[in-house]
């Protein structure tokens, strides 16, 4: 592993400090929303309203000299990424693939969001790396369970690569508006995208690294 | 009218405005994120979903009265107002949304001219109910009282 303390979420005992979310949507009124969301799960959010703003604000802004579109910003620590699909300009999508790109913000969990729960999309997400697919409208059963990602997630995938994941929420699966409980080809009962065939061969080439 | 009464009423307008379809579970939601340290959240929320809606019907209107539809625009439009309406609950303003987005890919002006009828039409009535709602709001915190939380089991 090339990245230093710059980049969080792989470190361990980081439970004393707080969470920070960077929250990417253009629509006011969602932003509003997931930052209360995630507020009361003692998180600290940074909301912006485009993909462009994001990247700018994790220092991979392009229109900066090469060197310093590495992303490296002083003190900059984010534990996860969620961003909106749909945006004019930088889609959700289009997003994910930078930071994906990016050798200093690669290991940050990315989620995606999105008003429409369309199979194919869900599956290029989850390809190119994204973490977890939230179907708006957002709830705190959601963030609840997205939590976990941003302190220690990536520990808990490498000790459970062929089990069912726990259920890391405490409310139940059935009102969770996640890609499984709501979409009609996906078994409706419990939880993990962990099972999924997509996300087990995502953590095995990710555990050679 | 003494605050129990006052809260009665709340709770039967609130429970009024779900049966009749106005607001559905989303709206539940964002009440149950309010509390003492954020007492205003909804009323907020609700105020950013006005001045959003407003907009969006404006430009709706501009772009379904100009010579070539440019309904890729209309679309994109229509999908917003659907956005935070779904996201504040506004049950029957979102499904009017996605009666005319149907409309859009079919490309008919006239049907959706109907359709954004029908929306600001929805628009207003929630509007106005959940207007009404606050006001009865401000009066039981004013006479000493505090907000019912609803219950999901009615």
């Amino acid at each position: 592993m090339d990245c230093d303390g710059v980049v969080s979420g792989v470190r361990m005992g980081e439970a004393s400090e707080e969470v920070h979310v960077l929250a990417v949507d253009d629509s006011l009124v969602d932003r509003k929303v997931i930052e209360r969301l995630l507020k009361i799960l003692a998180c600290k959010v940074t909301a912006v309203d485009s993909g462009l703003r994001a990247l700018e604000y994790l220092g991979l802004d392009q229109h900066k000299i090469p060197s310093q579109s590495n992303g490296f910003v002083e003190g900059l620590k984010v534990d996860l990424i969620i961003t909106d699909y749909c945006m004019p300009g930088m889609t959700g999508y289009d997003l994910l693939k930078k930071i994906k790109e990016s050798s200093t913000f690669r290991e940050i969990p990315v989620v995606i969001m999105s008003s429409e729960n369309i199979l194919p999309r869900i599956d290029r997400c989850l390809e190119e790396g994204a973490e977890d697919f939230i179907v708006k409208p957002v709830k705190l059963s959601d963030v609840k369970r997205l939590k976990d990602y941003g302190v220690g997630g990536r520990i808990n995938k490498r000790k459970l690569p062929d089990t069912t994941e726990p259920d890391l929420s405490s409310s139940p699966p059935s009102d969770s508006s996640s890609l499984l409980s709501s979409s009609p080809s996906i078994s409706p009962s419990p939880p993990s995208i962990i099972d999924s065939p997509i996300r087990r061969l995502k953590m095995t080439t990710a555990t050679h690294d | 009218m003494d605050v129990g009464q006052m809260q009665r009423q709340w709770l039967d307008y609130t429970r009024s405005l779900f049966i009749e379809g106005f607001l559905d579970n989303q709206f539940l939601q964002l009440q149950q994120l309010q509390d003492e340290n954020n007492p205003e959240f909804v009323v907020e929320v609700v105020s950013l979903f006005f001045d959003d809606s407003e907009r969006l019907l404006k430009d709706l209107n501009f772009a379904l009265d100009q010579q070539g539809v440019d309904f890729k625009k209309v679309d994109a439009h229509v999908h917003q107002l659907k956005g935070s309406s779904s996201s504040i609950g506004a049950q029957r303003v979102k499904n009017a949304c996605i009666a005319f987005r149907n409309f859009c890919e079919d490309q008919n002006v006239e049907a959706c001219l109907r359709c954004l009828q029908q929306v600001k039409q929805e628009y207003c009535l929630v509007k106005n109910k959940l207007e009404t709602l606050f006001r009865l709001e401000q009066q039981i915190v004013a006479a000493g009282g505090s907000i019912p939380m609803m219950e999901l089991g009615f």
